[in-house]
């Protein structure tokens, strides 16, 4: 009874604040759902198989690509159905209960989890498989300590004997968390930020990167712990494309149509996890090539009159893989930094992000925390000009470009989590 | 020629969890840009600390920060280039362990540095995290050398972290909190100061919210008068001051106003 009603109170609330215009409304109606039932996340996902993806960046995309790889291709028709997940970046649970509510038929579900929730919903759902990508500084007014995360996990592992992880073999702190899993699958993807790694989270103990492109690491101080034998390994990139390799010695090519190293290290990682949950890797990394844009990153769209290509980086290691994928443009660049709730209210890390890349480019600094950002340029030796007004920055960086303002080309906008989504949800 | 200024960030690898590498980069940069040689180093924990005229410290996690006092103490440059002059800014965890105890995640007493005869313990409530803003200790004016009448200006910055710190008698607050909790020991004070070591809550790169800070530091290390400086273009800083003062300046008020109504 109080299941039946909890679901209806859910759709209810959804479609109430569809129609009232208040966003997707997945929050909404999962938060009154978990209020009738507390228990509503267990019930959803009893009788499912699910895999859960969690980690500091690239979450959203990851929970889109394993969603992709997964889907029951005998299904015909109702394939595109047959996987439910939160693909909105709800990621906590009531974003998990909208999501599930509504599609109460698919018999698998890929859901993204914010990494303090993980425990949570892991216990909740008795997930056969969790993903996990990597731990970096994030958002630290809030979740404190990267290391506490890790430590969490590894609790919640160890309490979960049925569940298969697949982890980044690369990020010492993701392989702490991972050791806990009673069958743990290990994925060399490499780890380009490792500044919140050089502590071994088992004796607190140095760890040494050998940085040699054999990717091995180590703690120096002799507990032993040390990078685990991997399934496969991401090899060599050649601009767009990169291969993977398998220990057994099969290999693959990823050919994706989203950018960026990050985005086929993501891949691989989907490819080993779909593996364990029955997929043929080369189906899996078919199925994730012809994904274009995930809940927006990427994409590309008209504001004002203006085209831009909208990226979202969170935090150090997400602002330096976005770095590494425009190296080399010359497009005019817009960076919008805000510091509301959902970005964390202390912009501190921009100092940690090697903005002097951009020394040379056409940049213009916007977004609430703005002046924050230009003190950082300023010192980056990166000659930009300010404008509050991420609108109005957009429209002064196309300008100031003889081919933008020719109709040809497109502004390349970077923006943390509000910042993006405001320019995302900006009307054309 | 002399030498250049040599400008040391100690272990960004176990102290630099809230881009506290920038008060390095932001010393060097106002260095060169008035034409002082200068040097940034970033020194590894697993390396002997290197010789240096200024050093920085910045915030860590707990275990981290314990191995940074272990490694501190054993290697015993910072001390010792701190009797012969050296210049200190200590922020956040790095503010703690230059202090001479400090608690670790489970509350237990671990030896500090001892450059600042201060001691910090696990706070009992929720941890301090937010703006602040603070004015300079009329005390730490004459310690610093600089007239009251040059008007010193407001500090401000961000903290986060769970310690308490209390101030040994002789050991001067750097500053009265105006908004936010500081040094949280009851005493309403912001951070120390003793000879040229000084250490700050205001976490992370606290120099780009305070340059005057940085010129103080940067004056302490070359022995010169802080007016003689040169002026630099620090338009971006005094509008990134504006800014956030103004967005910390209501929250403030709420609360003297919501005090006068108890």
């Amino acid at each position: 009874m109080r299941y039946q009603l909890a679901r209806t109170t859910t759709r209810a609330v959804n479609a109430a604040s569809r129609r009232l215009g208040r966003g997707h409304g997945t929050v909404a109606g999962g938060r009154a759902g978990l209020k009738v039932d507390p228990q509503l996340l267990r019930r959803l996902a009893a009788g499912r198989h699910v895999a859960l993806v969690s980690g500091t960046n690239g979450k959203t995309t990851t929970t889109a690509m394993l969603a992709a790889a997964w889907r029951d291709r005998s299904a015909d028709g109702a394939a595109a159905r047959s996987v439910v997940t939160n693909e909105t970046g709800s990621n906590m649970p009531p974003g998990h209960v909208a999501a599930l509510v509504a599609n109460r038929s698919a018999t698998r579900a890929v859901l993204e989890v914010d990494e303090i929730y993980l425990p949570r919903v892991l216990a909740a759902t008795d997930a056969e498989l969790v993903l996990l990508l990597n731990l970096s500084r994030d958002q630290l007014d809030r979740t404190n300590e990267v290391r506490m995360v890790a430590n969490l996990w590894r609790a919640a592992l160890a309490a979960a004997p049925h569940t298969t992880v697949v982890a980044n073999a690369d990020d010492p702190l993701v392989v702490w968390a991972a050791g806990a899993a009673a069958r743990a699958r290990f994925v060399g993807v490499g780890l380009t930020w490792q500044l919140d790694a050089g502590g071994c989270p088992s004796c607190e103990g140095h760890i040494s990167f050998a940085n040699d492109g054999t990717g091995a690491w180590r703690c120096v101080s002799g507990c032993g712990f040390a990078r685990p034998e991997v399934v496969a390994t991401l090899v060599a990139s050649d601009g767009a494309s990169s291969g993977a390799h398998w220990a057994d010695g099969r290999t693959y090519r990823i050919d994706l149509t989203l950018p960026g190293r990050f985005n086929r290290a993501n891949a691989l990682m989907v490819a080993v996890a779909a593996e364990a949950l029955g997929v043929d890797p080369a189906e899996a990394f078919d199925a994730m090539g012809a994904i274009d844009e995930v809940a927006g990153r990427f994409a590309t769209k008209t504001v004002d009159g203006v085209e831009a290509r909208l990226m979202l980086a969170k935090n150090p290691a997400g602002w330096t893989e976005l770095l590494d994928l425009v190296e080399g443009d010359t497009a005019p660049l817009v960076v919008s930094i805000n510091a509301r709730t959902a970005d964390g209210a202390d912009p501190s890390w921009l100092w940690d992000v090697p903005f002097e890349r951009l020394a040379g480019r056409n940049v213009v600094a916007t977004g609430d925390r703005c002046w924050d950002l230009s003190v950082r340029l300023h010192y980056a030796g990166v000659t930009h000009r300010v404008e509050p007004d991420p609108r109005r920055a957009l429209a002064e960086a196309a300008t100031a470009d003889a081919l933008i303002a020719r109709g040809i080309g497109a502004v390349d906008v970077m923006g943390n989590y509000t910042a993006f989504g405001e320019l995302l949800a900006a009307r054309s | 020629m002399s030498a250049p200024l040599r400008i040391v960030v100690i272990y960004p690898d176990l102290l630099g969890t809230y881009g506290d590498g920038g008060n390095g980069l932001i010393l060097a940069r106002r260095a060169q840009w008035r034409g002082v040689d200068s040097d940034l180093v970033y020194a590894p924990s697993d390396a002997a600390v290197p010789e240096g005229d200024i050093y920085c410290l910045g915030g860590g996690e707990d275990g981290p920060q314990v191995r940074a006092a272990h490694g501190l103490i054993d290697d015993g440059t910072l001390v010792r280039r701190v009797q012969g002059g050296a210049t200190v800014l200590a922020v956040c965890a790095g503010y703690q362990i230059v202090g001479e105890r400090f608690a670790g995640s489970d509350g237990s007493a671990h030896d500090g540095v001892g450059l600042l005869a201060m001691t910090t313990v696990k706070g009992t409530g929720t941890r301090a995290v937010g703006e602040v803003t603070a004015d300079l200790n009329p005390d730490a004016f004459s310690a610093l050398g600089i007239a009251p009448a040059s008007g010193f200006p407001t500090l401000s910055g961000f903290e986060n972290h769970g310690g308490v710190t209390t101030l040994a008698q002789g050991t001067i607050p750097l500053a009265s909190v105006r908004s936010g909790i500081g040094n949280g020991d009851g005493s309403g004070t912001e951070g120390a100061l003793d000879g040229r070591v000084v250490g700050t809550y205001l976490h992370g790169p606290v120099l780009a919210r305070n340059p005057v800070l940085a010129d103080l530091v940067l004056s302490w290390a070359l022995d010169v008068d802080m007016a003689t400086l040169g002026v630099l273009d620090d338009d971006a800083h005094e509008a990134l001051r504006r800014e956030r003062l103004e967005a910390v300046a209501p929250t403030a008020r709420r609360r003297v106003l919501g005090r006068r109504g108890n």
